[in-house]
């Protein structure tokens, strides 16, 4: 959980190496001051800036650019240190902004070498200011804390220096004008080599720029670059690539490694692979003008967003409410041509004069045609449409980063841990009878607002072959464990846990993919005492957060305590539950999902219909799903009863395994 | 444009035009006094009625912004109009090409929800415009138009392959369509 810090606001650091990201809409020059007990910095080998850009236990960049990491080792400074100050400061003299309240907040965050972000401050309320402190990390009874600062001068970097007794201040200041001066007319220069290794970090950190927009960054130059004119490569941008998740293309999502600056080999990446709130977005792939009288051929991404996740995000949404829309015009179309036709032929029926001869049937034929035409222009319609809808998914569908693709979805095979939450998951598919071709991906936004059930019991549709209830229960389990491996899968190492209760361990087959690759935080919780134990700490978890966060006071949970998302999977409910247990259950219900805490249960309602009405509120809290296809889900707009279908592994396929496997060991590595 | 005229939605290239809008604006109720915040609002709402052989299929207006095929969409309810003589304050735009193959009629209508007449009103007006290049079909001054709550502006219906647009603009009275139903049934 990040912090999100206002000025003069602290927050402890656990962590001796860290990374700044700063991002802002402009090019600005990032340095870092160490000062002494009294806030003084003793002379210019205390401060890292572009013309000397390391300095024990700092690292910052050489240019000016709109995105910057820095690297800090806290254990490597002198011990003279109290205070490490992050400066920022607008380039002097170009023809770039001189103010900051003419650019966008710059925005600064705190992160751990596994990217995770630790604290974050958006720096707002600046206008005449050239020059800032954002943070300051200080020395408090031996540990180190970070502080939001936010102290502006307009004097710029000398008055800054000035201000924190640096005798050469003007010198100094001179100096990095200099130095800056230099990195933006080497940033002029051809672009760098890129390696393979270059290329993905590139992406990462802008998943949907051209190439050549990307491959600027590390030279300083930012993607929105007020110096465009001088960037290279800006002429002839090529078109955004629109797969920029197909396999074949380094996977963006799939890149797990911060890219410290200190790594060797391949260029520095100083953009800010996660938050992109100040530079505008690069442009959406869009369709090339169609021919006259054509269709637009269908791009990936053709939506709007400020990254592609959003943008896939937002183009899936459209296409189920086009279908939903589409599908509403035929049938509603055919309905009519129906009650006309039956009018028709009731007032034939009605009209004494069509009884005889021949007369009769040419009107009944006459108006049966009448319906057979509405209808085959209406289908015609609705045809044109899924062919166009068809040909969208078909572009769509390859191009959907794992949270949004199926397991068979060869993105999968290219699974990395990711480093940030994505937009949304998939649950399942989702057609109607009528485009029975057309598969619409059931997208959830995350973090979850509600929990889950998982509806082992008998469904409407299911076609008597798993009625029986044995199967239907195993079944349902397996569904339940690959919507789990997914939500585990797409939150960052660490951010997600899985907690599983299986009073009778009736579930230990399909569990055995989380249970062996060793993915949740404890074995499944067996027997009564289990249960009653996994419900204690949830809610106890619950309680404790709420406090917490009620009293204002979210800073004050205990150290170590794990602040990640949790999924409580329940096998077999009531099985193993008392009264004291269901109790807790539904308070997490009600209360979990505001505070991080949802709910799985695997469940067939019937069985536990012994508590009566009393567990109502507890089904209606829940998103029901079921583990075979069943027509129960309606869509916002029209309310057409769409036919869901759980997103199931593949039978013979490895990939959960493999992707489980790598959510292990990222784990490992970051507890 | 003027009443019981009927232009056609065909282009003079013969492309059929595909989109088109109906606006609608007025000029907020003036505020006198000390406590102006009690003169009363004025509420017009434009609304949109899909026919299908004389039966209504579907409507559009301030609690249904969107017909449920997508063909016809509502930019949504202002409770109090504009603050002069400005552009639509409310708008339904119609895509012609999505509306559903059985529906031959689309009707505008306009309602006074806070009951005033037209002569209340001020610098109201209503107009059809074609979306595809903003030119102004029709245009009808509702303001200081006589002891009526509403107004059948227009409709759009059905001729060949393509759509024609007949102005109305008949009086009326009621608070919704739903009121307006029984004048609107005799110019279909």
């Amino acid at each position: 959980m990040t912090a999100e810090l206002v000025r003069g606001q602290n927050h402890p650091l656990s962590q001796v190496r860290l990374e700044i990201r700063i991002s802002a809409g402009t090019p600005i020059v990032a340095a870092a001051a160490l000062s002494d007990e009294n806030g003084r910095i003793r002379g210019v080998e205390w401060v890292a800036h572009p013309g000397a850009p390391t300095q024990p236990g700092l690292e910052v960049s050489r240019q000016a650019a709109a995105d910057h990491r820095l690297a800090v080792d806290l254990d490597a400074v002198p011990e003279a240190v109290h205070r490490v100050g992050v400066l920022l400061a607008l380039p002097s003299g170009g023809p770039g902004p001189a103010r900051f309240g003419a650019v966008a907040a710059p925005f600064v965050a705190v992160t751990g070498l596994d990217g995770g972000e630790i604290a974050s401050y958006t720096i707002t309320g600046l206008d005449t200011e050239s020059a800032v402190v954002a943070l300051e990390l200080y020395r408090r009874q031996g540990a180190w804390k970070v502080r939001a600062i936010g102290q502006g001068y307009a004097g710029g970097l000398a008055e800054l220096l000035t201000d924190q007794g640096l005798p050469q201040a003007r010198q100094l200041a001179g100096g990095i004008d200099d130095a800056v001066a230099r990195g933006l007319a080497r940033s002029v220069q051809a672009p760098p080599p890129r390696t393979a290794d270059g290329d993905r970090s590139r992406q990462a950190a802008a998943p949907a720029l051209g190439p050549d927009q990307g491959g600027t960054a590390p030279q300083g130059v930012p993607p929105m670059s007020p110096y465009g004119g001088q960037t290279p490569g800006a002429p002839g941008q090529p078109a955004p690539q629109p797969s920029a998740y197909s396999p074949g293309a380094p996977d963006p999502s799939a890149v797990t490694q911060p890219n410290v600056p200190t790594a060797g080999g391949g260029p520095i990446d100083y953009s800010h692979p996660r938050r992109r709130n100040a530079a505008p977005p690069p442009p959406a792939p869009t369709a090339p003008p169609a021919a006259p009288g054509q269709p637009a051929q269908p791009v990936a991404g053709d939506a709007t967003g400020w990254s592609m996740d959003e943008r896939l995000y937002n183009q899936v949404w459209g296409m189920f409410e086009d279908l939903a829309r589409t599908t509403a015009a035929y049938r509603s179309a055919v309905d009519f041509a129906e009650s006309r036709m039956d009018k028709e032929l009731e007032q034939l029926l009605s009209d004494p004069r069509s009884r005889i001869g021949g007369q009769g049937d040419a009107a009944r034929e006459a108006a049966r045609a009448r319906h057979a035409q509405l209808v085959a222009q209406a289908r015609e319609v609705l045809d044109r449409d899924l062919a166009q809808l068809m040909a969208e998914a078909e572009v769509v569908e390859p191009a959907l980063p794992p949270a949004y693709a199926r397991w068979d979805n060869p993105v999968w095979h290219a699974y990395r841990v990711p480093m940030e939450i994505p937009m949304a998951l998939r649950l399942g598919d989702l057609h109607l009878p009528e485009a029975d071709r057309i598969r619409i991906p059931m997208l959830v936004r995350l973090p979850l607002e509600r929990g889950l059930w998982i509806d082992s019991g008998r469904t409407a549709s299911s076609d008597g072959s798993l009625t029986d209830g044995h199967a239907m229960g195993r079944l349902a389990m397996e569904t339940a464990v690959a919507h789990a491996a997914r939500l585990l899968a797409v939150y960052p190492a660490g951010d997600f846990t899985v907690h599983v209760i299986d009073p009778a361990g009736s579930g230990a087959q399909p569990l055995a993919p989380l249970v062996q690759t060793g993915v949740l935080a404890a074995p499944p919780a067996v027997g009564a005492a289990g249960v009653a134990d996994a419900l204690a700490r949830l809610t106890q978890r619950v309680d404790l957060v709420q406090m917490a966060v009620r009293g204002g006071a979210a800073d004050s949970l205990p150290p170590g305590f794990d602040t990640s998302q949790q999924l409580l999977i329940v096998n077999d409910f009531p099985h193993g539950f008392d009264d004291r247990a269901v109790n807790q259950l539904r308070y997490l219900a009600d209360e979990g999902p505001a505070f991080g805490v949802h709910l799985m249960m695997v469940a067939d309602r019937e069985e536990s219909s012994a508590y009566g009405p009393l567990l109502d509120p507890l089904w209606r809290s829940l998103l029901r799903l079921t583990p075979v296809a069943d027509d129960h889900l309606a869509d916002p707009w029209v309310g057409h009863a769409w036919t869901y279908e759980p997103s199931l592994v593949p039978p013979g396929s490895q990939v959960l395994q493999q992707v489980l496997t790598q959510v292990a060991a990222a784990r490992t590595k970051y507890m | 444009m003027t009443k019981g005229q009927a232009i056609s939605l065909q282009k003079n290239d013969g492309g059929s035009l595909t989109a088109v809008r109906m606006g609608l604006g007025w000029q907020a109720a003036p505020r006198r006094g000390l406590f102006g915040s009690r003169t009363r609002e004025i509420d017009l709402d434009a609304s949109a009625v899909l026919f299908a052989d004389k039966q209504p299929v579907d409507v559009v207006f301030f609690r249904h912004l969107v017909s449920d095929d997508g063909s016809v969409r509502h930019t949504g309810d202002n409770l109090v109009g504009g603050v002069g003589q400005g552009g639509d304050d409310e708008a339904i735009l119609v895509d012609l090409s999505r509306v559903p193959v059985h529906v031959d009629q689309i009707v505008f209508t306009v309602n006074s929800f806070t009951g005033q007449t037209f002569q209340e009103v001020q610098n109201a007006f209503c107009r059809l415009v074609d979306e595809t290049n903003g030119q102004e079909l029709a245009r009808y001054t509702l303001a200081g138009g006589g002891q009526y709550t509403a107004q059948i502006m227009a409709k759009v219906h059905r001729s060949g392959p393509g759509w024609t647009m007949t102005a109305l603009g008949n009086p009326a009275n009621g608070r919704t369509f739903q009121d307006l139903m029984p004048a609107i049934l005799p110019v279909l």
